[in-house]
């Protein structure tokens, strides 16, 4: 199973679709690794520089519809080679969602409310997540501010992130 | 407690369900191409599970980015070239032969009414037209689908767009779609299946079904589906002539792919045709949408016919029609693509390519090309595009590039002034 703790990176916005995530023209790649640095290069956000901001980072929170538009499972891709094992948002993009928890990723979904009250409470500070998934709690924190956010995957999701993907599962069952 | 179409095709197709709301669904065809499953096809070799379930269901096109433009895309297409042979997938449509996937599959009457089918590209939601399940994934699920020929779902929800009257002249499937994105946001629809219907649907050709289905995903659909009627037997009746006495006995066998009027439906959407005008969108995502007549006086400096969405026949027949004995801007680059060697063809043989060229448009090969941005046709920075294709994404066409979608007949009128125009063919 991959790890899904580290520190968090704010994305503003809804709708971030996936040539924002990874462009087009980079789609010629075919190895993961090759799409490192592409990350997110053509997100429009005031004040996100990919190059400044995506380092070191392990989660993402973004706003509603996050990975909309093509198919692409590069978009997941970049995102894994980059370390980031988990976005959360209120709702994703089927196509995107189904790629996450395919990869052995996480795509999860919480409350709007919720996620408002995390850009409220940690957005542009150095902010650490881990999400026990046994547990099912979510562990944010920033300097001495911390929550604890529950939440459950679904039966079919967490088995995937279990088996590391549906390439495992279904080598498995069919 | 009737069903809809996309239930009866779950209940059709499933092997298995892992969990309450998941459904794993036996595939009929699995479409393929050369930018999302070369990794797919790498990672089963890797796996030492270098097998393909069935390879009369596998149809593979190298469409992107045709002719290899670098090294790397020549090699993606010899990942799938080669892969193709030594699995003997029959259908590979190579170059001489290839056009844009969404275009090219039902050509060759790949889609079928009742059909589950799956594909690496959004834009699968297309072949729904032909009352299929139809379905874009991603490459793992591709990847699985290769092997195993099934693939999971969450229970499907339908949302129900029902389209009635008659188009005003000049206004078309591209409008109407715009025109629904707008009203349901480009989420409006992420986890249902969009069924078009009413009396404009039923009116429509084939070609202006799929420009309808091919954009449901634009609304976050993950298939749009038209139920199947006597327009779809005729347009299939080439492939399956041998199936069934008549097309008579056709109609009667696919009607079972139909819902029952007491089916239950997540949402009911009624949109009164006449009251559609031409639209063009002016934003970065495709619900970001106006009448060309607030968009009129906009610059362009390219305008792109072609695409999954509108590079078939008569898509080009209206562009032609617009731009028959005119010349374009000379501040406009026009291209156009038709979408498969057989619509280029036709297109020849009716003089359309000749008016394209005589107004002053470069013919591409059958392509994906501009649409991604991938290849040919890419915008500088600043520059804007007016385009038949699907999405305005920021970057789509090219860094700092703005892309407006419209219809074939406003492109046309476009290109003819430089600035975004509505067609003479529209009497408003």
């Amino acid at each position: 199973m991959k790890s899904f703790k580290g520190k968090v990176l704010f994305l503003d916005r809804s709708d971030i679709n996936t040539d924002e995530i990874i462009p087009a023209k980079y789609l010629t790649e075919i190895t993961k690794e090759a799409l490192r640095t592409y990350l997110l290069e053509d997100l429009k956000l005031e004040g996100f520089d990919p190059r400044r901001d995506i380092s070191g980072k392990s989660i993402i929170v973004a706003r509603s519809n996050f990975g909309c538009g093509s198919s692409r499972e590069h978009a997941p891709w970049a995102l894994e080679v980059n370390g980031i094992n988990m976005v959360i948002a209120p709702d994703f993009a089927r196509i995107f969602r189904q790629n996450m928890y395919n990869c052995g990723m996480i795509a999860l979904e919480l409350p709007a409310d919720i996620i408002e009250s995390l850009f409220m409470d940690f957005s542009g500070k150095d902010t650490q997540a881990e999400a026990d998934i046994a547990a099912g709690k979510l562990i944010i924190s920033s300097g001495g501010l911390k929550k604890q956010i529950p939440f459950s995957l679904g039966t079919f999701d967490r088995e995937l992130v279990f088996a590391g993907g549906w390439v495992g599962y279904a080598n498995n069952h069919y | 407690m009737g069903k809809t179409l996309v239930e009866k095709i779950f209940e059709a197709h499933r092997v298995d369900s892992p969990a309450e709301d998941i459904h794993v669904l036996k595939l009929d065809a699995v479409f393929c191409h050369e930018i999302t499953t070369p990794i797919a096809i790498n990672d089963l070799v890797e796996r030492g599970m270098d097998r393909v379930f069935d390879p009369a269901k596998i149809k593979a096109v190298i469409d992107h980015v045709t002719p290899a433009k670098d090294s790397k895309t020549a090699e993606q297409g010899k990942i799938l070239r080669e892969w193709a042979r030594r699995h003997s997938i029959k259908d590979f449509f190579d170059i001489g032969r290839n056009g844009v996937c969404h275009a090219i599959f039902p050509e060759h009457g790949f889609a079928r009414p009742g059909y589950v089918i799956i594909m690496g590209d959004s834009h699968t939601c297309t072949h729904g037209a032909f009352g299929a399940f139809a379905a874009g994934v991603g490459t793992t699920d591709l990847e699985v689908g290769i092997l195993k020929g099934v693939c999971a779902f969450k229970t499907p929800k339908t949302m129900k767009i029902i389209v009635s009257g008659t188009l005003k002249p000049g206004v078309f499937a591209k409008d109407v779609i715009l025109s629904i994105i707008g009203r349901i946001g480009v989420n409006g629809a992420t986890n249902m299946v969009v069924e078009f219907t009413g009396d404009t649907v039923t009116g429509m050709s084939m070609d202006s079904r799929m420009t309808l289905s091919n954009m449901a995903v634009e609304a976050g659909a993950t298939s749009g589906i038209i139920m199947p009627d006597m327009t779809t037997v005729e347009y299939l009746w080439p492939f399956i002539k041998n199936d069934y006495p008549s097309k008579e006995t056709a109609l009667a066998d696919y009607q079972k792919w139909g819902s029952d009027p007491d089916a239950s439906y997540e949402r009911v959407v009624e949109l009164d045709a006449g009251s559609i005008e031409p639209m063009s969108t002016f934003g970065y995502k495709p619900d970001q949408v106006k009448p060309v007549r607030e968009m009129e006086g906009t610059k362009v400096d390219q305008v792109y016919i072609g695409s999954c969405t509108n590079g078939r026949l008569e898509d080009l027949r209206i562009a032609a029609e617009v731009l028959k004995g005119k010349r374009i801007s000379d501040s406009v680059r026009g291209i156009v693509s038709p979408a498969t060697p057989k619509i280029y063809r036709q297109a020849l043989d009716e003089g359309i390519i000749r008016i394209f060229m005589d107004s002053g448009f470069c013919v591409t090969n059958p392509t994906c090309g501009a649409c991604l941005g991938m290849s040919n046709g890419v915008l500088a920075q600043g520059e804007v595009c007016a385009s038949t294709t699907n999405r305005n994404f920021n970057g789509r066409m090219g860094k700092g590039g703005m892309v407006h979608l419209v219809s074939p007949a406003t492109a046309a009128a476009t290109a003819l002034t430089g600035i975004i125009t509505n067609s003479p063919l529209y009497k408003g």
